[in-house]
């Protein structure tokens, strides 16, 4: 675990390194220009509109990271050989990987409260006494980052054993079908055959369920969300990494760095 | 008694290729062979002969197809083998965004050394290998020579018994070269067992105890560089000046070299004698005589020519 950490810590080093963490200053331009004209062209919905807009943005801005970096967390290393003088050293394929989702999932959770710290501050400008949201949208926050831990990991599952331009296709094909997981699971219809539908019930059941992690209509209005949701996430969340990296681990571990 | 650092048994590694997989290309066959402890060996072979994949499979980059290999004792699929051996790979290229300083702590840290101890050789490697200056640039800037260098002082420096270098004296100039060879005698004299695979023979003639020559994937020699040259068939070179044109000399001036009045000519070393005499008895002037030494490369050349005739193999002696 202690050499995971390290591996960790040192994809951490090279997201900042590489510039990642730049895409703040974007987030935060986006925020205060959003305050300003919010307050111009809103009435009586300013919060709603800046929360519905931060949270989107933080979404988005973190999937772009969590897909495109991750992708190449593996392949980048073996593309370039940094690999090599790594795996002779006394670390296991695992520990390796473990370390790669850590730093990448570290990265993330750095950024994601940075843009949250910037969410509250236009918040605050824009409207005064908007403290009723603050629990609420930080619990969507927390299921952001969730579900970008989520996504990390299905990267990261793909770059062990494909290129990046087909893990990405085939994270964001995941993840797409993962927002539509309920409407798969209930899906009747009199021209499928049963034995279609029972699939569909199945495939519902195996895909990533990104719905889940959509709170984001219950932030904006300030309804809080309940603590079952939140332990039911979290622990969805830790089992359904566990088991996507363990076949990472598996895969990789098996691979020939030729 | 002296023990095997490094033993390799039967080791074989077919890469899969085709639209299917299905078919099957051989990298190494059947390899056996050992680096007893202290020695250094040199692994010898042209392109694609199977030096690196050898190297990979030591080191558990690859996996093998039939076979076993251990070191120091404990087999090769075994991680804490890792903490006793040192590995420079081929063309090596490290994380670019980190300094070489940085880089040498990163990896000392997966040898639990303390922060204290980390430093201490991270100095000493820096300064061993001729980059103390440069330890605070970025890797992305370095020269392949430096890079090099980086991988060297990473390979060696939680001090392994162990020292696998795969083609270290690649992108070097002869000054980083002969750094290289310096430090590869210090390990020697410091007990270290030391394998590294090299296309510069006269580096292995220079640095082995032993060396090894693979070819097609196959091991084709083994033995001390004196031994395995020794092997080959000697002559005689004899330099002599010579201005005449006597009619008895001319099928031996017919096949000797002739530069600045000067004749090289290499008779069999059964027909020296009878040959000196001849040219005494012309008025020919003799210069000096020498025994011809075959050298690694002639050997080296030998094998790989053998085995593109696909002749049979050539063993000098096994291990």
């Amino acid at each position: 675990m202690k050499r995971a950490w390290i591996v960790a810590l040192n994809t951490f080093r090279e997201a900042v390194r590489d510039r990642v963490l730049y895409n703040l200053v974007f987030f935060a331009l986006a925020m205060i220009a959003a305050s300003i004209l919010v307050g111009q062209v809103s009435i009586g919905i300013e919060e709603m509109v800046i929360v519905t807009l931060g949270l989107s943005a933080i979404s988005v801005i973190g999937l772009l990271i969590a897909v495109f970096i991750g992708v190449g967390l593996v392949s980048k290393e073996m593309d370039k050989r940094t690999l090599y003088a790594l795996l002779a050293k006394p670390v296991r394929r695992w520990e390796f990987l473990l370390g790669k989702f850590g730093g990448l999932v570290l990265t993330l959770t750095v950024n994601t409260a940075a843009m949250a710290a910037g969410l509250f501050l236009a918040l605050s400008l824009v409207k005064q006494g908007a403290e009723h949201l603050e629990g609420p949208v930080l619990v969507a926050v927390y299921f952001i980052l969730l579900k970008l831990a989520l996504v990390v990991a299905l990267a990261l599952l793909f770059s062990c054993f494909t290129t990046p331009l087909l893990s990405i296709l085939y994270t964001a094909g995941l993840y797409i079908a993962g927002l539509f997981v309920t409407e798969m699971r209930n899906f009747q219809s009199e021209t499928m055959s049963q034995g279609l539908q029972t699939l569909l019930r199945w495939l519902s059941y195996l895909l990533p369920n990104f719905e889940n992690f959509d709170v984001m209509a219950a932030a904006a209005h300030g309804r809080a969300i309940p603590g079952v949701l939140i332990a039911q996430n979290t622990a969805y969340t830790a089992l359904y990494c566990a088991v996507v990296l363990a076949a990472a681990a598996a895969i990789f571990s098996r691979r020939n760095l030729k | 008694m002296v023990t095997a650092a490094i033993e390799i048994e039967n080791l074989t590694k077919d890469y899969p290729f085709g639209f299917l997989h299905l078919k099957k290309k051989p990298s190494l066959e059947g390899l056996s062979m050992s680096v007893e402890d202290g020695e250094v060996f040199g692994f010898l072979g042209p392109n694609g002969a199977g030096k690196t994949t050898t190297i990979k499979l030591l080191v558990g980059l690859i996996f093998p197809t039939a076979g076993t290999a251990r070191v120091l004792g404990k087999s090769i699929s075994d991680i804490s083998m890792h903490a006793d051996i040192g590995y420079l790979p081929e063309q090596p290229y490290f994380y670019d965004y980190l300094t070489a300083a940085e880089l040498l702590d990163y990896f000392a840290r997966f040898h639990d050394l303390p922060a204290q101890e980390r430093k201490t050789r991270v100095d000493r490697m820096l300064k061993k290998v001729g980059l103390e200056t440069a330890r605070k640039i970025q890797l992305r800037k370095y020269s392949k020579g430096m890079l090099q260098r980086v991988g060297l002082a990473q390979a060696i420096l939680h001090d392994p018994k162990v020292v696998i270098l795969d083609e270290p004296m690649s992108g070097l100039d002869p000054l980083g070269r002969r750094e290289v060879r310096d430090i590869i005698l210090e390990l020697k004299q410091a007990g270290k067992t030391v394998l590294f695979s090299t296309h510069i023979l006269s580096d292995a003639e220079m640095l082995c105890d032993r060396v090894g020559v693979i070819v097609g994937g196959k091991l084709r020699g083994v033995g001390a560089p004196d031994e395995i040259v020794g092997m080959k068939a000697q002559g005689m070179e004899i330099l002599f000046e010579y201005a005449g044109a006597a009619a008895g000399l001319q099928p031996l001036l017919s096949k000797a070299t002739h530069t600045g009045g000067r004749y090289h000519v290499q008779v069999a070393e059964a027909d020296l004698y009878a040959t000196l005499q001849q040219l005494g008895s012309a008025g020919a002037k003799i210069l000096s005589v020498a025994q011809v030494k075959s050298t690694l490369e002639e050997y080296f050349m030998h094998l790989v020519e053998a085995d593109r005739a696909q002749a049979p193999a050539v063993e000098v002696s096994g291990k």
